[in-house]
């Protein structure tokens, strides 16, 4: 086992949100994945799409990280010439929504039913079959977790999901606003304000 | 020997003939590359040719860029590189498609870990053939894509300059680091505007200019003054930014020793009473020692290697850290840091100086004092000549026959290990060694990268039998350039340092690692160069007057003692302290244990 590994406790991994700005070009996606893929981190979802800025894509991404994991990511993601810029919105008030679409199966008879239970979530119908209906859900991933559950009785025949997609709540422009978005980026440990580090003396 | 014809070189009109193309000139896409080379200031780039990039060899001769035709890519890649780190300027490489680029990503992955500014062009297949499998297509943008720091897919003429010229500026800007430019054959062969690229591009997600705040540099100068054990480590970022003079000027302001990286090596003169010498794996036990128990480490343009730290947990247990580097990502990537400092490491040594007052420390140097022991113990000058010879000496041999002069180009193993031991660097830029990838094979061609950059200088490649092989293909180079550099073998018969770890881990199971070598002497001389060697230790003084005196590549085979081992060794991954001393009584030199 590598020192790197060896030296490193247990740390516990959660679904991290990191929005990154990045210059609509050809293979900045492959950049950004690579990434990921060289320490072998999976990602549980990833969106990216064209923004109202020109040349400007915004980027989604939720791995399942710890903090020292998610910061190092993020370090990387800075790297890339391409990256514009990176929030790590999990901690911070944002909004966190995905888009389902869930095919179930439900006879004419049973579709009051689905129908019933679609507006417990919010959901809306959005393609009726003979024996299927086609629900919407645009929700937090829990929401949309719980949705699936309640339908999977009647029977999922199509399932798809967007991923996340995240913005912070309030005023605040996004990072990619800012002239030098990693400088608050730089987390300061303790200690730094006691230079004369007293407790550390040698025996 | 004869030099052979050059007849490209005898064609190519010198620079008093040259003029730049007038602005709005239409140009093919290959006077384009050539054009915007010679704007950025390129004055020799090293390749070999083939199909997807003829067009560009084709309109070459038109401009005064000298051209090294090499023996494989692998050593144009490293040629690049060894221009780089001897000159401080960007190292050009060029290759075909294919198997030629393919060829080039050991030497660009060497460029990476060490953040070498190199640029590299490789032709490609014709745009309308991308993705067809083409007769030598690969996709080499894809295959570059982590260890460039940038690369780019060219595939119109009009996008040649441009992206050349922030390739050029992303190679030296900021970290530095390789940048490739894969442009395909359609575009060299169309013809578009000629616009000469100016000023800095600017490109939104790009900070190489990151600034350190005032307060942290007052924490910094507060860090330090009140530090009873400091230890500065001076890393590549040193030579890099060229700060040699700052540094010094720092630690003879405040007195703090100085424990150097292997690549940091001659950013801090070697020969300073202050100087500590190499830290890590193969660092003296003192130096390791210092660190372990100090209680601040200024960490300038290094990144705590895991070569550098041993066990991380146990790394410098009592000692509170200040971090200076140019990349954010480093900070905190292998160790965690109490002050973290992001700019320039001269820009912040010019501030930081004037911001420290002179304190002494008489305990901890009295401390060191005691670590370093009696040298005399450790002067291997002063051992008698036992009639066999060790690889130590002739390290030491050179570095008193050249008087420390020499720009030292090294391979990797235990030779590496021992010239940077006991050849004692005084200036920056004079050893060039792969210190990140460990690339055997390097040390020949960077050699000859280094000879462009440095036409005037003594130069040594220090290599063991095993790297030298590797890429000795490119005696041919030197021989067709006519081109000098000094080649010492040390050569032992096995892979030395693979053959070190399984003396010490693998219960003396040499697996795979005895080696069969040609006579390197005759094999000098089939290429025309002159080649000496060496059995005794009585022998070098001899062999090494005859090498700088003879105007051609010279090629020494030192037969030294095979089964000799680089001492101490921290084993990989263990605490700094728990060194394998050398053994006693030791051939060659003693080390005082701990006391």
């Amino acid at each position: 086992m590598s020192p790197l590994l060896a030296a490193a406790a247990p740390r516990p991994r959660t679904p991290r949100t990191l929005v990154a700005h990045v210059e609509d070009r050809p293979g900045v996606l492959a950049r950004v994945v690579t990434l990921f893929r060289r320490r072998g981190y999976n990602i549980v979802s990833l969106t990216v799409a064209r923004t109202h800025l020109a040349g400007i894509s915004r980027l989604t991404v939720v791995v399942d990280a710890d903090d020292d994991t998610a910061r190092r990511l993020e370090a990387n993601l800075y790297k890339l010439i391409d990256v514009v810029a990176v929030d790590d919105v999990t901690a911070s008030p944002a909004v966190i929504h995905e888009l389902a679409l869930v095919k179930v199966r439900a006879s004419p008879r049973e579709r009051t039913d689905v129908i019933e239970l679609g507006k417990v979530f919010g959901a809306r119908v959005v393609d009726v079959g003979h024996q299927t209906l086609t629900v919407e859900l645009t929700a937090t991933r829990d929401a949309v977790d719980r949705l699936i559950a309640a339908l999977e009785p009647h029977g999922i025949v199509d399932l798809v999901r967007t991923g996340a997609v995240a913005m912070a709540r309030g005023d605040a422009p996004p990072a990619s606003a800012d002239p030098n978005p990693y400088a608050h980026h730089q987390p300061q440990p303790d200690g730094v304000d006691d230079p004369d580090g007293a407790a550390d003396d040698l025996d | 020997m004869t030099a052979l014809p050059h007849p490209q070189l005898g064609a190519r009109p010198g620079p008093a003939d040259f003029r730049p193309a007038e602005p709005g000139t239409e140009l093919t896409g290959s006077q384009l590359i050539w054009e915007t080379l010679v704007a950025e200031g390129v004055d020799v780039v090293f390749g070999y040719p083939g199909g997807a990039i003829m067009p560009a060899y084709d309109a070459m001769p038109g401009y005064p860029i000298r051209h090294v035709l090499v023996r494989h890519e692998q050593g144009a890649a490293h040629m690049a590189d060894g221009y780089a780190r001897a000159s401080g300027r960007v190292g050009v490489a060029i290759a075909t498609s294919g198997p030629g680029a393919t060829n080039l990503v050991t030497g660009i992955a060497n460029a990476m870990l060490d953040s070498i500014p190199t640029v590299f062009i490789t032709g490609q297949v014709s745009s309308p053939l991308l993705g067809s499998d083409a007769f030598q297509e690969t996709d080499i943008a894809g295959i570059t894509l982590p260890i460039t720091k940038h690369n780019y897919l060219v595939t119109r003429a009009e996008d040649i300059a441009p992206t050349l010229h922030e390739a050029f500026f992303i190679a030296a800007s900021g970290r530095p680091g390789p940048v490739l430019v894969d442009i395909t054959k359609d575009a060299q062969q169309h013809r578009a505007a000629w616009a000469p690229p100016q000023g800095e591009p600017r490109r939104r997600g790009y900070r190489p200019d990151l600034r350190a705040r005032e307060d942290e540099l007052d924490r910094a100068a507060a860090m330090i003054d009140a530090a009873d054990r400091p230890v500065i480590f001076c890393g590549h970022g040193i030579v890099k930014a060229e700060a040699s003079a700052l540094l010094r000027e720092l630690v003879e302001r405040t007195g703090i020793p100085v424990a150097s990286t292997l690549l940091g090596l001659g950013g801090f003169p070697a020969t300073h009473p202050q100087s500590l010498g190499m830290m890590g794996m193969h660092g003296e036990a003192w130096v390791n020692t210092s660190i372990q128990e100090a209680d601040l480490l200024i960490a300038l343009g290094m990144r705590f290697d895991d070569r550098v730290t041993g066990h991380l947990e146990k790394y410098a247990p009592h000692a509170r850290k200040i971090h200076v580097d140019i990349d954010p990502s480093e900070i905190h990537k292998n160790v965690r840091v109490d002050l973290p400092i992001l700019d320039d490491v001269a820009r912040v040594l010019t501030k930081l100086t004037p911001r420290l007052r002179r304190r002494d420390r008489p305990a901890w140097d009295a401390r060191i004092a005691e670590l370093r022991g009696d040298s005399a113990v450790r002067d291997i000058v002063n051992l008698p000549d036992d009639g066999h010879l060790y690889a130590a000496h002739v390290m030491l041999d050179l570095w008193r026959l050249t008087e420390g002069k020499a720009l030292i180009v090294t391979d990797v193993g235990q030779h590496q290990m021992w010239e940077a031991q006991y050849y004692k660097h005084d200036h920056p830029r004079r050893l060039i060694t792969s210190g990140g990838l460990g690339t055997m094979g390097f040390a020949l061609p960077a050699a000859i990268g280094a000879r462009l950059a440095c036409p005037d200088d003594e130069i040594w490649v220090i290599a063991g039998d095993g790297g030298f092989q590797m890429t000795a293909c490119e005696l041919s180079t030197l021989a067709q350039e006519d081109l000098k550099v000094n080649v010492a073998i040390i050569n032992n018969g096995y892979l030395g340092m693979v053959r070190q770890w399984q003396q010490f881990f693998y219960q003396g199971r040499y697996v795979a690692t005895p080696m069969r070598s040609p006579d390197f002497v005759k094999l000098a001389e089939a290429h025309g160069l002159a080649g000496v060697r060496v059995t005794r230790r009585d022998e070098i003084e001899a062999a090494v007057a005859t090498a700088r005196g003879v105007p051609g590549t010279v090629v020494v085979d030192f037969r030294v003692e095979q089964e000799d081992a680089v001492y101490p060794m921290v084993p990989s991954g263990a605490d700094l302290r728990d060194m394998i001393r050398r053994p006693q009584p030791s051939p060659i030199v003693e080390t005082p244990e701990d006391p």
